[in-house]
């Protein structure tokens, strides 16, 4: 049972990480970014580049893939969502670009890094055994303590920051946010930039043990949006329970349902719908977001 | 005007039946039928999803109703001998009665809220076809007989495909024809009373429901035929192809079926068609660019996107601006 539960931690940090970075571009833009798993799976490609290949430190190549992916999130924001939602009749136009982006990213991937399976050498060993009741390598333990770390960064900085709160006004209303005199254009493009960057750490950080394939980034954009539905879209905090929930429903999942076979996503999946049914926003959400 | 639409009509089906056949047969590019046959199949499931768009959802799970209406097909005809013709309806009412029970509670959410939730449901039929026992999970159901002779009082419509020398063109004819008559009923949908109503529950939902519509009624009910098209469309796939499997119809495919009508343009009956026939066809042509062809494939779809945000037909409307 600890097992489980130390599992589901785990799995729910990561999860959360890669949730609030989907859920600040949609709060901020009202854009479901189809291209995060992608961009997730190229942070991790940056880092296993700079590890692996060019043989520097892990913590240069996390930086790195931050820094990759946060101009690529801005450059991406300037030059394609901006003038298309500037332009575009419906909101929803977006979408087609945001599929765009994301096979744009999966051909680039596969011209630059190939389609093998990428991954980076254990940076702390050995196994962390409590009594045989917990058994967790340490570089588990540092990737999910390292991943919770980032997420109360995020927070403090959503929270504190000049900027956070520019964009924490504008996922409100954003024509009171422009009327007090923030700059809309510069600020979600910023939050592009930082969602990106968020997606690119989690994929720098979990390169070092799941590793990191061409195949990954669609199953990981769906996985993203089960999170920021069970939360609900557009809120931090339902975000991060929203991630927190998945983990622990796949780690329970996968053991108590293991009998049945391969049935926890199909009963995680039932189980949403008729949670939506019954409350539509998700946990935390804003009705219609 | 009329004329000018009824000599539009005309020259669309000379092209399909009698140019495009002719062509082909002058290249010799045999293959180009399959695609061909595989776009129209293909924009008869999006002629669904432009239906969920024109109330205002974007339904990002047809793959689900295609993939559930191929199984239906395949089952009936594989086990209970039923012959194709009959389960080609059926398949599309068996998906229409399912978007029924399913849309009723998920119709409630809008916009990316309903968008995800079809998605997960695309995943939900993957999983499901893979865990039920009727549809032999992993291994899929392969070897499906060919459609029999369809007749009516004796008198021989469609003959046998078996016994066709070219099954090739028929289904490439059977696919247009089924193409051709969804159109028509999508376009006599959105000129009708009901396609008023639909248009009132894009623009606005609460005001259309304070005058009166019956909006939960509606939006069901367009559901309910769009998934009825998901259906047919995987039934004719699954025939053609012979086999089906649970990863016939996966969520790429569902992204596909909106991205159909996005690039056509959202505004316009023919949209999903045209965008169909450039995204499919496109992506086919490509291959000769081997390694590079995801990269133009994809390149090409955001720039079409930067220059013409409301899909492709909205070049019609700068014309008719201008004059």
């Amino acid at each position: 049972m600890e097992q489980i539960i130390a599992n589901g931690l785990y799995l729910g940090a990561q999860y959360a990480l890669i949730a609030l970075g989907l859920t600040l571009i949609f709060s901020l833009m009202n854009v479901l970014n189809f291209a995060h798993g992608q961009m997730y799976v190229f942070g991790g490609f940056v880092t296993y580049t700079v590890v692996v290949q060019l043989g520097l430190p892990f913590i240069v190549g996390l930086f790195a893939s931050a820094v990759v992916l946060a101009v690529m999130g801005a450059a991406i924001e300037k030059f394609l969502f901006a003038p298309v939602v500037r332009r575009s009749k419906r909101d929803e136009s977006t979408m087609l670009l945001a599929a765009g982006v994301a096979f744009f990213l999966d051909a680039v991937i596969l011209l630059f890094f190939g389609e093998k399976q990428r991954g980076v050498p254990k940076i702390v060993n050995g196994v962390f055994n409590w009594d045989m009741r917990i058994i967790m390598p340490y570089d588990r333990i540092l990737i999910g303590v390292l991943a919770i770390l980032l997420i109360v960064v995020f927070i403090a900085f959503m929270n504190y920051s000049k900027t956070g709160r520019a964009m924490r006004a504008l996922a409100q209303d954003k024509m009171a946010a422009q009327l007090m005199g923030v700059n809309v254009a510069r600020y979600s493009m910023i939050g592009f930039a930082l969602g990106a960057m968020l997606a690119g750490l989690v994929g720098g950080l979990l390169v070092t043990i799941t590793g990191v394939n061409l195949g990954m980034g669609g199953p990981t954009s769906i996985k993203a949006f089960l999170m920021i539905m069970i939360g609900g879209a557009g809120v931090i905090s339902g975000a991060i329970a929203g991630g927190f929930i998945l983990g622990m429903m796949e780690s329970v999942g996968l053991t108590v349902l293991s009998a049945y076979g391969d049935i926890t996503y199909l009963v995680i999946f039932a189980s949403l719908m008729v949670f939506l049914a019954v409350r539509p926003q998700g946990l935390m959400g804003k009705p219609w977001g | 005007m009329n004329t000018k639409k009824l000599l539009g009509f005309a020259v669309f089906l000379l092209a399909v039946f009698v140019l495009v056949p002719l062509f082909i047969g002058a290249t010799g590019r045999v293959d180009f039928f399959y695609t061909l046959t595989s776009v129209a199949l293909l924009s008869v499931g999006a002629a669904g999803v432009w239906l969920t768009f024109y109330i205002g959802r974007i339904n990002i799970g047809q793959g689900a109703y295609a993939l559930v209406g191929g199984y239906v097909s395949a089952i009936l005809v594989t086990q209970a001998g039923v012959p194709f013709w009959l389960t080609l309806p059926l398949a599309g009412l068996f998906c229409a009665a399912i978007s029924v029970v399913i849309g009723l509670p998920i119709l409630r959410l809008r916009g990316v809220y309903f968008a995800m939730v079809t998605l997960v449901l695309t995943e939900v039929a993957r999983l499901s076809a893979l865990a039920l026992p009727v549809t032999n999970g992993a291994k899929g159901i392969t070897s499906i007989p060919l459609p029999g002779e369809l007749s009516l009082f004796g008198l021989t419509i469609i003959p046998a495909f078996g016994s066709l020398s070219n099954p090739r063109i028929g289904f490439y004819m059977m696919a247009v024809v089924l193409m051709v008559v969804t159109y028509l009923v999508l376009w006599r949908i959105v000129n009708s009373r009901l396609g008023h109503l639909c248009r009132s529950l894009q623009q606005n939902e609460e005001l259309s429901a304070s005058i009166g519509v019956n909006t939960a009624y509606l939006r069901v009910l367009a559901y309910a035929i769009s998934s009825f098209f998901g259906g047919i469309a995987g039934a004719m796939f699954a025939s053609i192809a012979q086999s089906i499997y649970p990863s016939s119809f996966v969520v790429a495919d569902s992204v596909n079926f909106m991205l159909y009508c996005f690039l056509g343009g959202l505004g316009y009956v023919f949209g999903p068609m045209l965008g169909t026939l450039l995204l499919y066809f496109g992506w086919d042509l490509l291959s000769i660019a081997k390694q590079y062809q995801l990269l133009i494939y994809s390149g090409v779809m955001i720039l079409l996107m930067l220059v013409l945000p409301n899909g492709v037909l909205s070049l019609l409307d700068k014309k008719e601006g201008r004059a």
